[in-house]
């Protein structure tokens, strides 16, 4: 149990694949304009996380070292490429949403760096918890910052009004540039804090 | 027809620039623009691969992929195509021009991540867009990419030097001078009514 639960929690906090990884920027920033969508991206990302983590690390004996990226590629583009299929028959309005940013799963750096870093080189067990907690990780912190941009700028959160009807939404948290800037300060609290401690 | 392909190119360029409002190679964005020479030698090996890979992609797609009815193998083929194309090119410039490879070459394989080249193949196929659409489309957003990254990189070089809060030195400012861009990005939206 504890080989599968310091992975796990190790990767929702101590290395965080976004704030202290600084890696898999991409879709946060694009799809964190409401907390809804970032619990979907999550999940997504999730799901292709433990999947290629799980497959590398029950073949990784049998993986020639020379040519392991085209074979985690691969297997990451085939968990990528069901999500995409799922997502688009059960969830066409999510779907239509985060559009480019699912088939975008497969270059996520996150991926490919915890194939290479962690599952080809630890069992299965391990694994599979490294890739919860990393996947958990990655939607927690899209969920924070869906959360804080979508009170911000909208006055609601997770669609239900939260703000006061007379609070006046910062329509530039909604848009490109609040994005960069809630995750610049989201990283200078968490360094600021750090830095006390 | 010269006006279509010419908002094509503007719309990839300025309108929907491709780090600061799409959020597409954001890694690429932040990794390697600490100095101005990585950065053009960057943006030019990125222009170079785009306009390689939306072409080569566009043949896959329309000429393999389509009459085979084999689509939905469209993530995986892209992403193995683009991988061997890079690998092709690092090995035909190392031994046809080594100049052009010294200049761009250590920027290659960093390439086969960069999602800007994964996304532009996926764009050109769901915009079905024509061979020359794709291609004035790719020289676009890669256009697009060189100009953001350039002026970011030089922005950083001026701010290495600048009296910085300690908890925002480093990625933190980073990102706030890229939100300072972003807006000045999003004014080109009124730009031809787009």
């Amino acid at each position: 149990m504890k080989r599968f639960l310091r992975p796990l929690i190790n990767g929702i906090l101590r290395e965080n694949p976004i704030l202290v990884l600084m890696i898999g920027l991409c879709p946060v920033l694009a799809v964190s304009s409401a907390a809804i969508n970032g619990i979907y991206m999550g999940l997504a990302a999730t799901f292709v996380l433990v999947g290629s983590n799980l497959i590398i690390s029950i073949i990784r004996r049998f993986v020639p070292d020379q040519i392991r990226i085209p074979i985690f590629i691969t297997i990451i583009a085939t968990f990528v490429t069901i999500v995409d299929m799922v997502m688009h028959a059960y969830a066409p309005d999510m779907y239509n949403i985060l559009g480019i940013f699912i088939p975008l799963i497969v270059v996520n750096c996150i991926i490919l760096g915890r194939a290479e870093a962690f599952a080809y080189h630890n069992g299965v067990i391990e694994s599979l918890g490294d890739g919860i907690g990393m996947g958990l990780g990655f939607t927690l912190i899209l969920v924070v910052l869906g959360g804080i941009r979508e009170l911000l700028g909208n006055g609601t959160l997770f669609g239900f009004q939260v703000m006061p009807i007379a609070y006046k939404p910062v329509l530039l948290m909604i848009l490109p540039p609040g994005a960069f800037l809630t995750i610049g300060f989201l990283q200078a609290l968490q360094r600021y804090r750090g830095g006390k401690g | 027809m010269l006006a279509h392909f010419l908002l094509l190119f503007i719309g990839a360029l300025l309108v929907n620039n491709i780090l600061l409002i799409k959020f597409i190679a954001l890694c690429s964005f932040f990794g390697v623009s600490n100095s101005m020479s990585t950065s053009i030698g960057m943006g030019m090996a990125v222009t170079f691969v785009m306009v390689l890979a939306s072409s080569v992609s566009w043949i896959l797609w329309h000429f393999i992929l389509v009459p085979l009815h084999l689509e939905f193998l469209q993530i995986s083929s892209f992403i193995l195509t683009i991988a061997a194309l890079v690998q092709f090119v690092e090995l035909f410039l190392k031994k046809n021009s080594p100049t052009l490879y010294r200049s761009m070459g250590i920027y290659l394989p960093l390439i086969t991540t960069n999602c800007a080249i994964l996304a532009v193949a996926f764009i050109n196929v769901s915009s079905n867009f024509s061979f020359i659409e794709s291609i004035v489309y790719a020289i676009g957003v890669s256009g697009g990419y060189t100009l953001a990254i350039v002026m970011f990189a030089g922005i950083r070089e001026r701010m290495a030097s600048a009296p910085i809060p300690r908890a925002f030195q480093g990625y933190p400012i980073a990102f706030v001078t890229a939100s300072l861009m972003s807006l000045a990005f999003l004014g080109f939206k009124g730009l031809f009514g787009l």
